[in-house]
């Protein structure tokens, strides 16, 4: 039996990281993301978990100890933010290179100037060429379950890279809801030990990690890391698969919301997917065929299942949460529309930058969007390409 | 460690792990080099300073005394020369371009 909890975000997933209990966490605080590493940390000090936690003092650091940490053979993890993230740049890459299966939530916050500490999606867009795994949630279900799940996928031995679990900043990660946690027996024997490949401390096997790999070997590595991401793609399905049998809560790469018969739809990452639904049903009871399509998995991207999914739709608006500034449109829905080039009954597809540093998404501005693609279905004609929803002229 | 030459992507260790200890003995730095120390017997006092101060361990040593060059493992980096104090102001040990001194070293491998 499940357990019926009121949590906010952050908590859920601190929760999860007890019930995993991991080996090593070095972490280091940042907005919106301390209260994870803060509520773990007196699960530490309070005994309930046997994780050696490691406070350091940066990011760069937190990455770098986990890494250490997880080459030695732990099962090793770290969470941060936006700036911290950005801190942690050189190590992020170097933790999926070396292939070190770490779990990291990442509380999505606008990265910096102008300074700001609200949700968008410009900090684990920017790492999304890093070589991680990320996965984005709708809430703080979500977030834990998500959170669960990511050790599994990421010590798969067809896989072995690190996984980034995100949830929208303030508002999954402080905002308090109704969620159900699993039972620690359950969730300890589910994840399972963690048996390393390679780990340093085997001292009977000693073996080099990180050593210097120029011209003659480096883009066979580089094509390793490529291939366990696309090794990916099945593993995420069969975990998730598993996690459903033990929660009966189901997971995809990513979610069709009365997509099947959609003329319009949206595709969305995060919060705003939950907000989207409830403005789908409200078309809905209006005779509207709107749906939403939510990118669970953004890192391996299912490019080929978004493009089966969205085949035969009239029009699509893709919602970006950061911005690319490449003068064309936003990460998202570069890869939605490169995913749809050569597809039969491609929809047009037009773009939606919104929420940028914790701009408030009504469901009125998400109307408003479903609004625009049934004009472009009725004139046939595309104003804009690319709208900053919400902006002030 | 030592790959197949006809190796690919699939059959290498992950990350550039090097899964074999010691196995650097397998890599002949000695292709990197330009200059090659070349040893005098008559200028050398058998001090071994460049026995200590040889990065790849190419000065081989007998009985105290200095026996030779390993010239598979010699970068030419010209440390032992530069270190060497000689007899009388004359080295020991001299740095020459590697193809015009083939033949004149002593004792090589």
């Amino acid at each position: 039996m499940s357990i019926r909890v009121a949590k906010t975000g952050n908590e859920a997933v601190a929760e999860g990281m007890r019930q995993i209990n991991p080996d090593v966490v070095a972490a280091y605080p940042i907005t919106p993301q301390t209260e994870i590493v803060q509520i773990f940390s007196s699960f530490v000090a309070n005994g309930k978990v046997d994780t050696e936690f490691v406070t350091v003092e940066s990011e760069h650091s937190a990455m770098s100890a986990t890494v250490g940490a997880a080459s030695a053979g732990a099962r090793a993890m770290t969470a941060t933010s936006a700036n911290g993230l950005a801190l942690m740049w050189e190590i992020v890459y170097i933790a999926a290179s070396m292939r070190l299966p770490i779990v990291m939530p990442v509380v999505n916050r606008a990265l910096s100037g102008p300074i700001n500490i609200h949700c968008d999606h410009s900090d684990t867009m920017g790492a999304r060429d890093s070589g991680w795994i990320q996965i984005f949630s709708e809430n703080a279900q979500e977030a834990y379950d998500n959170l669960l799940q990511a050790v599994r996928i990421a010590e798969n031995k067809n896989v072995l890279l690190p996984v980034m679990v995100t949830m929208d900043g303030f508002i999954i990660s402080h905002a308090m809801e109704v969620m159900h946690l699993l039972e620690d027996e359950k969730v300890r024997e589910w994840v399972g030990e963690y048996m390393p490949e390679n780990p340093l401390l085997d001292v009977d096997n000693p073996i080099t990690v990180g050593p210097l790999d120029l011209y003659d070997w480096n883009m066979e590595h580089k094509r390793q890391q490529a291939e366990a991401m696309t090794q990916a793609k099945p593993v995420i399905l069969d975990v998730a698969r598993d996690y459903a049998k033990l929660s009966g809560r189901e997971y995809g790469l990513f979610e069709e919301y009365m997509l099947d018969d959609a003329e319009i739809a949206i595709v969305a990452l995060g919060s705003t997917a939950g907000t989207a639904k409830e403005v789908v049903r409200a078309l809905r009871a209006e005779g509207v065929k709107a749906g939403l399509l939510k990118v669970r998995v953004f890192r391996p991207f299912p490019a080929c299942e978004i493009a089966r999914a969205l085949q035969g739709k009239k029009a699509v608006a893709v919602m970006d949460r950061s911005d690319s500034f490449n003068a064309v449109s936003g990460p998202v829905f570069a890869e939605i529309r490169s995913a749809m080039y050569g597809a039969e009954n491609a929809p047009t597809i037009v773009d939606y930058i919104y929420g940028i540093g914790g701009r408030d998404v009504t469901m009125d501005h998400i109307k408003s969007v479903y609004d625009d693609l049934a004009k472009i279905v009725k004139t046939g004609q595309v104003e804009r390409n690319l709208t900053y929803l919400g902006i002030r002229e | 460690m030592s790959v197949p030459k006809d190796a690919g992507w699939k059959d290498v260790p992950k990350a550039g792990r090097i899964l074999e200890p010691g196995c650097a003995a397998k890599y002949e730095t000695g292709g990197w080099r330009t200059y090659r120390p070349v040893h005098v017997p008559e200028n050398c006092i058998n001090c071994l300073f460049c026995w200590i101060y040889c990065p790849d361990m190419s000065i081989q040593v007998e009985d105290g005394k200095f026996r030779g060059i390993d010239y598979r493992y010699c970068k030419g980096c010209g440390v032992c020369a530069q270190v060497c104090p000689g007899k009388r102001g004359n080295k020991a040990l001299t740095m020459l371009l590697d193809d015009e001194a083939q033949g004149k070293e002593g004792e090589t491998k």
